[in-house]
Order: structure tokens, then C-alpha cells, then sequence
């Protein structure tokens, strides 16, 4: 028997494939979520649009909580840790959690390295706004991407930005001859035959989902639509007026993306959504932090 | 003319099964609707999130119809979570399951992700008996009982105990592990058989 093998920690991504992520900052919010159809919570003390309002260096959740949202659900749970520090990973390896994700949400902890995942038998997902930068976390033994969007704005612009980045960057570099390939290789810092294989797959070698300012149905099954595999709803769901029919809606909308007339019927009386914000009025761009 | 798989598509590594259904020279159905599940001849039900699809199930009005299809006869294969989905006891309300083979079973067995793992399979009964394939297991169920029609097909040894791993009752097969993701062919072919039986009944 062999625990922790990148075959199983990739599998348990491919697991939440057509699913929604959701943020939590309780017990009572995690059953919420579970009972709506999240495939998983990520475990928080503060969901990102308070990040950004309380300021100062946001860090790893309190144990405490994570233990307490651990045993509210049956369903996987993830927490973050700052950029490149892998102790928080160890602690929260050592505490069961089943994903972590390295988030430039928290603030960076180390300026140079992000972790080396490959040394964990928990799987991570890390956010990447490019193809360069996913391809390095996978190099470091990400077992799945999401994009960074611009998280706690309740906007999706940065997600799609992103999304497209990615899709342009290895579609362009399709036909492109072994020696083009290997230079910008070179120039990603990342490994020729990862490269090769993207663009001979014609997307990420692992699963991606939609990250960084989801918070309606039809956001969710925008980020389907262009080819995510599933998303990640952080603040979009606890900030709004009604958090267990918008959810459940979110969870519907991921499913049948591509049904106008489910989009329709399940996109009505949610109540107010999150209040959003202009990606150009932000005093901190979470998605820059991280190469 | 080549049996019609449908691959419940609500949640899950539903994309992983095409490709072994594709391999096999069946026409792979993905299904999200009731319409697209009347047409089928088999059904797989993917490994994702227990609880998700089973909301998603009711959701989407597949349920009761599953539930009167798989009753009549139709061949329905589940991996992981579709194995809970299909047990008669999983000993937790968040899921409700078809109910369709007589086996009880316990979600995340083996507790968080960390202790998920690929290991030794043994296969027990059929053609295959004596081989030895490799299941990957990812926050598996275990089945902690299987009912007197219940065939066990296929075992894991651990610490000195011997327990299942794959089962099939009649038309309905499962296993706690993932082949799709090792590229195993073995229950897929299996599910093909009976749906061509099936196809041909039905002609």
C-alpha cells in the first residue's frame, strides 16, 4: 500500500471535478454548504472580502476552527496557507486536512520559494494568473490550479482574465517546433516535457477550477462554459442575503452550465447578491502577489 | 450496432469514464436529465462527492427514475461514490442511496485524505479469478456488508482481514476504488456484456 502517490492526490481533484468549493468561517456554515451540494469547504477564519477589509497579515486559520469545521461535515476539507510556508502546511497536513490551498489570499510568507509540494502526502491547489505560473506550481507538485481572479471583490473579471490567459498561451503555442517549445520552457522555468505535454493536451495536466470573485450562478456557469472544471465561491455565498438558496443555486448552475432555461429558473430570488468592488479602485491586488 | 453507456454527468470524474467507455467501443451518453437517461442501455455512476450527487440526483428528477430502471433490469455500474449511491445502507442521512445492492457501507472509511492510497486488488470470481490488479483509493468506502445474493468479486488483505472491494448483484456492480483512473478495463467490459444482453433483449 502507498499513501500520498501524486496519482491519489490528483485523483481526489478529479473527484470535485463539476463541483463548487465553498468558503466557511463556522460549523453552522460548513453543514450549510454541505447540505446545498458543496463537494468540499475551505476552512477560514475570515472569508477574503473581511481579509481585505480588516487589513494587517492575514495568516493560517486557528487549528481550533479547522478541527471544529473538520467534524461538522463528511464531505473533504481544505485550508490555506501563506505563500511558501510550508510549516503551516505541516500543521494542517497533521491535522487531516485534505487539501491545502497556498493562497496568495493570506499574505506571502517567503519572497522567493513557494512550497515544495511533492514532499506532502496532502494535496495542494495553488492560484496561478498565467501559464508560466501554472505550470511552476505543478513543477512543484501541485496536484491541481484554480485561477486567482481577484478574490473578495464579488467580481469575476480577474477569473476570466485568467482563464483566457491560460486557454490563449497553450492554443498559440500549438504547432510550435521542439526548439521554440524548449526555449520558452527555459523561459517558464519549467521542465521541456511538461510544456510538451500541455500543449499536446491542449489544457493543464490537472484539474482547474475558477477562483477569485464568483458570486452569482450565472459567474459560475460563465467559468464552466470556458472550460473550468469546477469553482470555488468564497465570499460570494456568506456575504450574501441568502446564503443557503444561493448556494444551492450555484451548486445547479455548475451542474447544468450549459441549460439557459435551469440558469434561468434557479438565477431567480436569491436577494441581494455580495456587494462588489472596481478591480481598479483595490489598494491591494491579492492575484499579483505570488510568481 | 454498439451498446449505449450513459455516464451520470451531475458531478464527479464522470469525463475520466468516457475515455474507458470509448476504449471499449461503446457509445458513451452523458446524462444530466431524465430525458437522456431513458435512452441508455447501462449507466455508470462516477466517483465525486456522495452527498453531492445524491442532492443533484433528486434535483434534477433522475432519482425515482433510476431507482424503477435499475428494478427492471438495467445495468448500472458505480466506483466510490457511486458505490454508497447504490448500497442499500451507508448509515448516514446525508445520503440517500438507490438501494439497489444489498451491501452496507461506510463513507471515508479510511479516514482524510492522507491515508488514501493505491493498493493490491484481488480478483475472486468470473474469468479473472487469480489476477491481481491495482486500485487507487480515494477517501474509499468500505463495505462492511454484503447480503446473501451479493457475489463478491474482488478482495483487499489488510492487517491479517480480508475484505470486499468489488461486488455485483445481478445487474448491478460496484467497487470502493477507482479503475478509471488506472485505466482498468475489467468492470467497464463487465457492465458492456450485460448491456449488450440487454440491447439484444430488448430488440
Amino acid at each position: 500500500m502507498i499513501k500520498g502517490t501524486f496519482r491519489v492526490k490528483s485523483g481526489l481533484a478529479q473527484m470535485l471535478k463539476g463541483g463548487v468549493i465553498m468558503d466557511v468561517t463556522t460549523p453552522e456554515q460548513a453543514k450549510i454548504a454541505e447540505k446545498a451540494g458543496a463537494v468540499a469547504v475551505m476552512a477560514l477564519e475570515r472569508v477574503p472580502a473581511d481579509i481585505r477589509a480588516a487589513g494587517g497579515v492575514a495568516r493560517m486559520a486557528d487549528p481550533e476552527v479547522i478541527k471544529k469545521i473538520m467534524k461538522a461535515v463528511s464531505i473533504p476539507v481544505m485550508a490555506k496557507v501563506r505563500i511558501g510556508h510550508f510549516v503551516e502546511a505541516q500543521i494542517l497536513e497533521e491535522l487531516g486536512v485534505d487539501f491545502i490551498d497556498e493562497s496568495e489570499v493570506l499574505t506571502p510568507a517567503d519572497p522567493f520559494r513557494h512550497i515544495n509540494k511533492r514532499a506532502f502526502k496532502v494535496p495542494f491547489v495553488c492560484g496561478a494568473l498565467d501559464l508560466g505560473q501554472a505550470l511552476r506550481r505543478i513543477n512543484e507538485g501541485a496536484a491541481m490550479i484554480r485561477t486567482k481572479g481577484e478574490a473578495g471583490t464579488g467580481n469575476v473579471i480577474e477569473a476570466v482574465r485568467h482563464v483566457r490567459t491560460i486557454a490563449g498561451q497553450i492554443k498559440a503555442l500549438k504547432g510550435a517546433s521542439r526548439t521554440e517549445l524548449k526555449q520558452i520552457a527555459r523561459k517558464m522555468k519549467v521542465p521541456y516535457e511538461l510544456l510538451r505535454k500541455t500543449v499536446q493536451l491542449g489544457r493543464l495536466p490537472v484539474v482547474n477550477f475558477a477562483a477569485g470573485g464568483i458570486a452569482t450562478p450565472a459567474d459560475a456557469a460563465l467559468m464552466m462554459q470556458l472550460g473550468c472544471d469546477g469553482v470555488f465561491v468564497g465570499s460570494g455565498i456568506f456575504k450574501s442575503e441568502n446564503p443557503l438558496k444561493r448556494a444551492k443555486a450555484i451548486v445547479m448552475a455548475t451542474t447544468h452550465y450549459n441549460d439557459a432555461g435551469i440558469l434561468a429558473q434557479v438565477s431567480r430570488g436569491l436577494g441581494e447578491a455580495m456587494p462588489g468592488l472596481e478591480i481598479d479602485a483595490l489598494e491591494i491586488k491579492m492575484s499579483k502577489r505570488g510568481l | 450496432m454498439h451498446p449505449k453507456i450513459g455516464i451520470l454527468a451531475l458531478q464527479g470524474d464522470f469525463a475520466e469514464h468516457v475515455q474507458v467507455v470509448k476504449r471499449l467501443k461503446a457509445e458513451p451518453v452523458l446524462v444530466k436529465t431524465p430525458d437522456s437517461l431513458a435512452s441508455v442501455d447501462a449507466l455508470i455512476i462516477p466517483g465525486g462527492e456522495s452527498t453531492t450527487i445524491s442532492r443533484l440526483m433528486k434535483k434534477s428528477g433522475i432519482f425515482p427514475l433510476l431507482k424503477r430502471l435499475v428494478g427492471e433490469g438495467l445495468p448500472v455500474y458505480g466506483t466510490c461514490a457511486g458505490a454508497v449511491l447504490l448500497a442499500k445502507n451507508t448509515g448516514d442521512a446525508r445520503v440517500r442511496p438507490l438501494g439497489a445492492l444489498d451491501i452496507s457501507v461506510k463513507r471515508n472509511a479510511y479516514g482524510p485524505q492522507k491515508e488514501s492510497f493505491e493498493g493490491a486488488v484481488a480478483i475472486v470470481h468470473g474469468k479473472a479469478r487469480g489476477r491481481v490488479i491495482k486500485g487507487v483509493f480515494i477517501r474509499a468506502p468500505l463495505i462492511t456488508r454484503t447480503g446473501r445474493k451479493v457475489a463478491i468479486l474482488a478482495v483487499r488483505k489488510e492487517n491479517g482481514s480480508i475484505h470486499p472491494v468489488a461486488v455485483r448483484q445481478g445487474n448491478v456492480i460496484a467497487t470502493t476504488f477507482h479503475p478509471e483512473l488506472t485505466g482498468e478495463t475489467l468492470f467497464h467490459s463487465m457492465l458492456k456484456e450485460l448491456a449488450e444482453r440487454r440491447q439484444n433483449e430488448q430488440a
